[in-house]
């Protein structure tokens, strides 16, 4: 008789990980700026994208106090997140996994939209998704049916990201692991040169819409503002020392301040209009030139504009002759995609999910310089 | 009952804390985690938390409500803990319950009968950083601190001729008069769910999440732009 004791026991079956769904249901948290956003989608099918934003908290201040961001973060959160499901009739159950902005962006800030949804993983013991706010802007192309076939991204992609918080030139081979930077701001990023730019003709907060605005009763050939780090010196590639694709915007603001100065120097009516169209031009200017530069030199052959920017007049028509110069398909999300949302984080933590990538351990922290080689963490 | 406490006024904590057992006894922990540091609240709490539940066999089922300790406390820690313990409520549908975060001290200094010259106040004070202390004023009434004045922020130097409990005490041991053995505790959430549970138990009116900031954001309005003239620069 066979003793039992010394026969083989088959080992236990680990159970199995659950297959990743093919459109995984998935709710996106943003915090890094002053946007407290919640969205839903499943797959590239956006359910649901609910902003709740401070900014005008911070209209009296000119640009956005970290501190008062965070306040309204913590008080904005929970009530997001309710009306997000309410809104996407979906119960947390239901869904695959949270995803949430772990960087770049104001440390305080990220951090409620971190804790939240790490808690919401505790709470409800869904895989979380910690990713890169960039990466997102990108990701949320996927959720704008009228802009690419059949949910995928075309090859050869590249974007360009223009926010009060960012000024980036991406290369995007694959949204879960493979984005480069080409180019980014040294200084302030474009949107924020609108805001003190908006301060020093005192026309108001945010500056992108209130410069927009009024330049276009202004002549934008009126003055020939400084294009920042297009000196010949500067145009040597980043591997030679040099910012080819960076942008500067500080000495541009200098330049306006001065020649607001000047005319009230002389006692004369400052050219609001006129100087408002000419410090546009030479942002857009030097924006769109590099890019385009950097499409033509990288092979990029479709262009995503991303970012709060994205909505800017000046912006979308001077690339979209450029970019038709080059032949180049230019590609701009619906506007409540471009500005800061949890859709976009909950498109690009649904790629991540598909893309077979491990969930973030909890333990993760915020990163307020996330670089975009890291898509998720 | 049993309660989830959390609490990241100064250092990042969170307890099981319950009164089954005899009518008599106080409420225990049941189980807890408390780091050292101040400064990475966002990494450590989900995890600790996690861990804690699972280690105590805790599911959201067998909770009776949230508690947070809502400050006073440097605030990017506060709102770690707070925006936790409201996400966790939302989702197990459990009431959520706000508790001053020096109470955890003073719970501490009545339970362990330290202060035992009755009638006579006593000061709680925590580091508020930038060389100020958070701090209040408590008297003991039957075994219970009574909250008598604060939480204020402000240099230490500046406090009533009390004897002092917490870390506050500590830093500023020079100024105040600290009570060994007491001057570096920091509130924590075993500490500050018993006193929950007992105040839930008698009936306490419930207090709310809202923050305890104590200061304003700093944000500083800009001042009108000085307008270059011709007269101003001779
Ligand atoms: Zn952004």
């Amino acid at each position: 008789m066979v003793s039992r004791a010394t026969a083989s026991v088959p080992p236990v079956p680990e159970p199995p990980e659950p297959p990743v769904p093919r459109e995984p249901l998935v709710l996106g948290i943003e915090s890094s700026c002053d946007e407290t956003g919640v969205g839903i989608v499943r797959g590239t099918r956006l359910l649901t994208n609910t902003v709740s934003s401070s900014m005008d908290e911070h209209v009296r201040f000119g640009g956005v106090i970290p501190e008062i961001a965070s306040r309204a973060h913590l008080d904005a959160i929970i009530p997001t997140l309710g009306q997000a499901l309410a809104e996407a009739g979906v119960e947390l159950d239901d869904v695959d996994a949270i995803a949430v902005t772990s960087g770049p962006g104001l440390a305080g800030a990220l951090m409620v939209g971190v804790c939240a949804a790490k808690a919401l993983a505790v709470a409800t013991g869904k895989p979380l998704y910690a990713v890169n706010h960039l990466v997102a802007h990108v990701g949320v192309a996927l959720l704008d049916t009228s802009l690419f076939d059949g949910g995928q991204l075309p090859d050869n992609l590249g974007a360009l990201l223009v926010s009060g918080g960012h000024t980036e030139i991406l290369r995007v081979r694959n949204l879960a692991d493979d984005v480069e930077l080409l180019g980014a701001t040294i200084d302030d990023a474009a949107g924020e040169a609108y805001d003190k730019v908006a301060r020093i003709l005192s026309l108001g907060y945010p500056g992108g819409p209130a410069i927009d605005t009024i330049a276009a009763d202004g002549d934008r050939t009126a003055f020939r503002f400084p294009r920042g780090l297009s000196a010949p010196k500067y145009m040597k590639s980043k591997a030679d020392g040099g910012h080819r694709y960076d942008f500067s915007f500080s000495g541009l603001k200098t330049a306006v301040a001065r020649c607001v100065e000047q005319f009230e120097a002389r006692g004369e009516t400052v050219p609001v209009a006129d100087i408002a169209a000419s410090f546009q031009e030479a942002v857009v200017d030097v924006i769109t030139s590099k890019t385009v530069m950097a499409c033509r030199e990288h092979g990029i052959t479709t262009l995503l504009l991303g970012g709060g920017v994205a909505a800017n007049s000046r912006l979308r028509a001077l690339a979209a002759q450029r970019c038709a110069e080059a032949g180049v398909e230019l590609r701009v999300p619906k506007p409540s995609l471009c500005t800061d949302n949890g859709a976009m984080v909950a498109a690009l933590g649904a790629q991540v999910m598909v893309s077979g990538a491990a969930a973030s351990d909890l333990d993760f922290a915020p990163d307020t310089s996330m670089p975009v080689t890291s898509s998720h963490l | 009952m049993l309660i989830l406490a959390i609490e990241t006024s100064a250092v990042a904590s969170a307890a099981l804390v319950t009164d089954h057992g005899p009518p008599t006894a106080l409420p225990r922990v049941r189980a807890e985690f408390v780091t050292e540091d101040t400064r990475s609240h966002a990494e450590v709490l989900a995890p600790g938390i996690r861990q804690m539940l699972d280690d105590a066999g805790t599911g959201p089922g067998d909770l009776d409500a949230v508690v947070a300790g809502v400050g006073p406390g440097p605030f990017t820690g506060l709102r770690s803990g707070i925006v936790t313990a409201r996400t966790l409520s939302f989702v197990w549908n459990r009431p959520l319950h706000g508790m001053m975060s020096l109470d955890s001290v003073a719970w501490r200094v009545a339970v362990d009968g330290v202060h035992d010259d009755a009638g006579s106040d006593f000061l709680v004070a925590t580091d508020a950083r930038r060389k100020e202390v958070y701090w209040a004023r408590y008297r003991l009434a039957d075994g219970m601190p009574e909250l008598h004045d604060g939480p204020h922020v402000g240099p230490a130097a500046g406090l009533p001729q009390l004897p002092v409990y917490g870390a506050g005490a500590g830093l500023y041991a020079d100024v105040v008069d600290a009570v060994p053995g007491y001057a570096m505790i920091q509130p924590e959430a075993g500490a500050l769910g018993e006193l929950a549970l007992l105040r839930l138990a008698a009936g306490a009116r419930p207090v709310d999440t809202t923050p305890l900031y104590l200061r304003e954001s700093d944000a500083k309005v800009p001042g009108p732009r000085k307008r270059a003239t011709g007269a101003g620069r001779s």
